[in-house]
């Protein structure tokens, strides 16, 4: 037993604070590599698709952060209910980090997208049902993050929070299968996000590349933003007192 | 004294909302007031085509009754909250679910079932035939609850929080996309000859599921409410 790290140390914001501190440089540069890796192999290895000609190298960012905003709400979602059911302080501050990043990762997925859905359907944008679920799922990110906002005790916030987010998580499998149902009946298949089946190894590749990218991305600024909240949210605790005259 | 048993308090607190939903009448039609004007706005802004007006009919409706369903949500729990009703039943020997359900069922009797009552009149604006408004009847008498039960853990958690009513919108109507998308296409199914059973099938799943979680949900965030 004692050989074992104790991890439960880390789940105090106390100590968790320097933890993050020394691990954000490590994620932010492998991120980085990975991330020019990526792109290189994205916009100069990787050959022109037969069908979609150059349009198609958007998906090098597309896909990454359309998987990125789904896996980031169930992350999410994760820390808010544990913050709910054990009362860690961490875990909430987590989940309440996380909002904003996985927001963000949404509105570039919808982005890139209607960049993509230009030239390739014609049209910025067309209510197909991934399309449809993914502004969904943006609106349940900011209404998390409003819902936090608008309430100013930060217990009681996590808490309303957490309750919101499990709910949406409960919900988000039956929005998607809803909104295709919905889109099956409302069009036929005139628009199919269904690429060419064998897709090159190296297009692949680079997009496995950059989607890990992106999540080592994520991770360095989700510790970088619990940091700020586990600041503003410990202000009056000594260790913090210290840390500010320390710094000053 | 013995306490009341669970049954007997529950349908205390049915009968008492109800009672205080007949003594603001007014309350209650504003709702309903809110949903015909909104529904009737449409042909206004659209044109009087009657084959554009079938089409968009019960789309037209139902969002006008998702809104008008929203609207009455901020005062489910609100007057209980001010006026410290709400701690009391959180603190009675009672499961605060059942208390809540109990709550929801008098509000949706309220403002909910009025919905359903009022709506064929929509419909006929709408020039839809006699069938579809059957449809449209069914699918917001087994959807409005659904509204209730989901729209109820919002409106607790929104208590006494600033830009309550705005923020209760962005919470709950992304997770009325599903009843909406198979409320109205119940009717539009019906219409197309494909018969609403499935789409009436699934708002039924609906209902149940909300049955079960959202009381329980709403009790979590009261109890957050009040703490």
């Amino acid at each position: 037993m004692t050989s074992r790290i104790n991890w439960f140390k880390y789940s105090s914001p106390a100590s968790f604070y320097p933890l993050a501190g020394k691990l954000i440089p490590a994620f932010f540069a492998v991120a980085s590599l990975l991330a020019v890796c990526g792109l290189y192999i994205g916009f100069f290895v990787a050959p022109t698709d037969a069908q979609q000609g150059e349009a198609y190298r958007i998906i090098f960012i597309h896909v990454p952060a359309a998987w990125m905003s789904m896996f980031l709400y169930v992350v999410m979602a994760f820390w808010a209910g544990m913050g709910l059911a054990f009362n860690t302080r961490l875990s909430s501050m987590m989940a309440s980090a996380i909002a904003p990043t996985g927001a963000l990762m949404t509105f570039i997925a919808l982005w890139t997208g209607a960049l993509w859905g230009k030239p390739m359907w014609g049209a910025w944008w067309v209510w197909d049902a991934r399309l449809t679920s993914e502004l969904i799922l943006l609106f349940l990110y900011l209404g998390f993050m409003s819902l936090q906002a608008a309430i100013d005790d930060p217990r009681r916030a996590d808490k309303a929070g957490a309750v919101i987010a499990l709910v949406g998580a409960v919900n988000v499998p039956i929005i998607y299968f809803s909104v295709q149902w919905w889109n099956t009946l409302h069009q036929g298949a005139s628009v199919s996000l269904t690429r060419n089946p064998s897709m090159a190894a190296t297009m692949l590749a680079g997009m496995l590349i950059m989607a890990l990218a992106i999540w080592i991305y994520s991770i360095a600024v989700v510790l970088m933003r619990v940091r700020s909240v586990i600041l503003e949210r410990e202000r009056n605790s000594d260790w913090v007192q210290e840390l500010t005259e320390q710094q000053s | 004294m013995k306490p009341p048993r669970l049954l007997d308090a529950w349908s205390a607190v049915v009968r008492r909302d109800l009672l205080s939903a007949l003594r603001h009448r007014a309350d209650l039609l504003t709702t309903l007031i809110f949903f015909v004007i909104v529904a009737s706005l449409f042909p206004l802004g659209v044109g009087s085509d009657a084959a554009l007006l079938r089409s968009i009919g019960p789309g037209v409706i139902w969002v006008a009754a998702l809104l008008a369903s929203i609207l009455a949500l901020a005062r489910l729990f609100s007057g209980d909250y001010a006026d410290g009703t709400l701690e009391q039943l959180a603190l009675a020997p009672y499961s605060l679910t059942f208390l809540a359900l109990g709550k929801i069922v008098a509000h949706w009797l309220a403002t909910g079932l009025p919905l359903v009552i009022v709506a064929p009149l929509l419909g006929v604006q709408f020039d839809l035939n006699a069938d579809a408004l059957l449809v449209l009847m069914a699918s917001l008498l087994l959807g409005t609850p659904t509204l209730s039960l989901i729209g109820a853990v919002g409106a607790a958690l929104t208590l006494g929080v600033r830009g309550g009513g705005a923020l209760l919108s962005l919470l709950i109507l992304p997770l009325y996309v599903p009843v909406l998308i198979f409320g109205a296409g119940a009717v539009e199914a019906s219409a197309a000859g494909l018969g609403a059973g499935a789409h009436l099938s699934l708002l039924g799943a609906f209902l149940l599921s909300a049955l079960v979680f959202a009381p329980w949900a709403t009790a979590v965030s009261l109890r957050i409410a009040v703490e």
